[in-house]
């Protein structure tokens, strides 16, 4: 598994991704074909354009007032007879989880299954509780797949979308004993129905993440379109959901604009198979636990220039679009959320760990676009860049980082499609056919052209 | 001070300017055709709508779909259907063994074909995820357009838990192929009555 010690820079990890051509290819196409369908369902939607309007409005309404709201969900919470943890980063999370279970299974290997939750991916917590004598087990396909393979998810909606079906295939062979070079999904799905089946039954844990949490209530949704949300919760003793303290809204009405935007961004689906509303335990003694947790969103939002970063809802859209991500994987990002996104998010926990990040980016623009909440991503790389160079800890970036981009986009495969160059310009260049000077740092491309020098800006914005 | 006073301090120590929180329309179209939205929808995603036909009885419909299913829990009586009694007790053997899963949708969607599923409609909270097949009963006259009204007629008051269910399990996790079935259910019939 990827961890700090051998963390290898974007630009060197995307040079290995592309080694494989005929899957850089396949990895490409793919994920925009997901974009494609998610344009097609936003199409039919005629108040789509309002909606990424409220959805972003409504969430930026509740980050000026996140304090209030968190304290509101906190009272409703317990009021429903929910225990409510606070954490203020990734080892107090892990201890409080683990504090939960050893409460329950004070000695022996305690069973815990856990549906997707990139905050946990975020807090390396499975790593943490195995080292302490639990068995997790990820009960979505994608994240066991890469979790049998012991690889970390590349992409925060489909977890394995960097693997092919040999791959899944040798991977069930060796762990669950499926027939070698069977590769039909159908086969192999439903393998993993059947030995997951039998860790939903065993398990007295079960950890979910948190989509959205309604403060008005309470209670909190968790999105799933396989059902393993719901059946691990639904058969276990303890239930722990683990969020992010952004991943509040005001109201259950507010649900309305945010399921509707969801699905539709993130895979084309009209909505997820499973929109599940959790506010109490059942009736039987079960325990449930909501974790909050802070982790570096308190400071971002104290940085009005990436602030906004935390109304992301993890559609993934933007890593759908965006050329780099497409061409790189989402190995290459060396963090749990990738792409875009992940590239804004992961320089407010560390800095110099992740100061290659923002500069895996064309600054295209089409992740802005496409973001349901209208997160101004391709501007705030922009940013990070600025405070990144100021800082000193660009790694001779700007030159190393353009070569590397240079080297993904020339790659051969690219020319292969001979003809077809101007359209795959058009959806991977877009700002190459209206900048033909300079494509990299184009004033179009810029967030618009700074009304202030550098420096005042940054002495302006720079949090001391 | 506590975790979450350090927390809610230092969010607070920003001092933000107060943002406008909007209102939200519900965005209807005026077209009156949900039913058929909704099925063509449905059918989309995998899932089966159904009506009864002339002199069809619900029975009758479940014994056509499902002719193998041993194991039935229904939340309606069935005549002539034997079932299996589910509650909030039934240990977790009895609950897997389960074939197919009869339970009321409160309303449905149109937009999306989700139906409102709340606790206690489920005979056990575990019930509609862990059988194998699931039908769920809703009302003609229940249909709305869009999530937006779809809030308006949740109980939040007694709301303990209750799903939006829309179409049956399915995946794509494997080279983006989709397969239906998942962990829940392998098929869902919605019947309007
Ligand atoms: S930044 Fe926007 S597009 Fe990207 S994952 Fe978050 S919500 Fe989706």
């Amino acid at each position: 598994m990827q961890t700090d010690q051998h963390l290898i820079p974007h630009a060197e990890a995307a040079n290995q991704f592309i080694k494989d051509e005929e899957r850089t290819d396949w990895h490409d196409q793919t994920l925009w074909f997901v974009r494609q369908k998610r344009d097609k369902i936003a199409h039919t939607i005629p108040e789509w354009e309002d909606l990424r309007e409220l959805g972003s409005q409504i969430k930026n309404h509740t980050l000026s007032r996140l304090d209030h709201y968190l304290a509101q969900f906190e009272a409703n919470a317990k009021a429903n007879g929910v225990h409510v943890h606070w954490a203020a980063n990734a080892k107090e999370h892990n201890e409080i989880v683990l504090g939960i279970i050893r409460k329950h299974s004070p000695t022996g290997i305690a069973k815990m299954v856990k549906s997707k939750s990139m905050l946990t991916e975020e807090c390396h917590m499975n790593e943490y509780l195995i080292s302490q004598g639990v068995e997790v087990i990820d009960t979505d396909l994608g994240e066991r797949i890469v979790q049998l393979r012991q690889e970390p998810p590349s992409h925060i909606v489909m977890p394995a979308i960097h693997l092919k079906k040999a791959d899944v295939s040798d991977t069930f062979h060796e762990h669950l004993g499926t027939e070698k070079g069977n590769n039909d999904p159908q086969y192999l799905t439903e393998a993993a129905r059947q030995h997951l089946r039998e860790k939903f039954v065993g398990a007295s844990i079960a950890i979910t993440g948190v989509n959205f949490a309604v403060a008005e209530t309470g209670g909190f949704v968790v999105c799933t379109n396989e059902g393993n949300a719901d059946l691990g919760v639904n058969l276990a003793d303890v239930h722990i959901a683990c969020m992010g303290i952004e991943k509040i809204i005001p109201q259950q009405k507010h649900l309305g604009v945010f399921l509707r935007l969801l699905a539709r961004s993130a895979t084309g689906q009209p909505v997820t198979t499973y929109s599940s509303h959790f506010r109490k335990p059942r009736r039987q003694g079960q325990e449930m636990h909501i974790v909050l947790v802070d982790n570096g969103r308190s400071t971002q939002l104290g940085r009005p220039d990436f602030r906004n970063s935390l109304k992301c809802i993890r559609c993934a859209a933007c890593f759908n679009t965006c050329p780099v991500y497409r061409r790189s994987g989402g190995h290459s990002y060396h963090n749990a959320v990738a792409g875009p996104i992940g590239s804004i998010l992961a320089p407010n926990l560390d800095m110099r760990k992740n100061a290659d990040l923002p500069f895996a980016s064309t600054l295209c623009g089409s992740c802005s676009n496409v973001c349901p909440v209208k997160i101004d991503i391709h501007d705030q790389l922009w940013k990070w860049r600025q405070v990144l160079m100021a800082e000193g800890l660009a790694p001779a970036s700007k030159k190393v980082s353009m070569q590397a981009m240079a080297t993904v986009f020339s790659h051969p495969a690219v020319y292969r499609l001979g003809g077809k160059i101007g359209r795959w310009t058009v959806k991977n260049l877009p700002f190459l056919v209206n900048n033909k000077l300079n494509p990299w740092y184009t004033q179009r491309e810029m967030p618009a052209a700074p009304p202030e020098s550098f420096q005042e800006w940054y002495a302006k914005n720079r949090k001391k | 001070m506590s975790v979450r006073d350090s927390i809610l301090a230092k969010i607070r120590s920003n001092n933000l300017t107060e943002l406008p929180l909007p209102e939200i329309p519900f965005f209807n179209d005026g077209r009156t055709d949900l039913l058929a939205r909704y099925k063509t929808v449905l059918t989309s995603i995998g899932g089966t709508p159904r009506e009864l036909a002339e002199a069809e009885t619900l029975e009758d419909l479940i014994r056509e779909v499902y002719p193998d299913a041993e194991r039935i829990a229904s939340s309606v009586p069935l005549a002539g259907i034997p079932l299996v009694t589910i509650s909030d007790e039934t240990d977790k053997a009895t609950l897997e063994a389960m074939d197919v899963a009869i339970l009321k949708g409160e309303f449905a969607v149109a937009e999306n074909a989700a139906i409102w599923v709340p606790e206690a409609n489920m005979l056990n909270r575990a019930l509609p995820f862990i059988s194998q097949h699931l039908v769920l009963l809703v009302e003609k006259d229940k249909l709305v357009l869009n999530m937006h009204e779809a809030y308006e007629h949740i109980d939040t008051e007694s709301l303990s838990y209750g799903v939006f269910i829309a179409g049956p399990s399915k995946t794509a996790d494997i080279e983006q192929s989709l397969v239906i079935g998942a962990h829940g259910a392998r098929s869902l019939v919605v019947v309007f009555l």
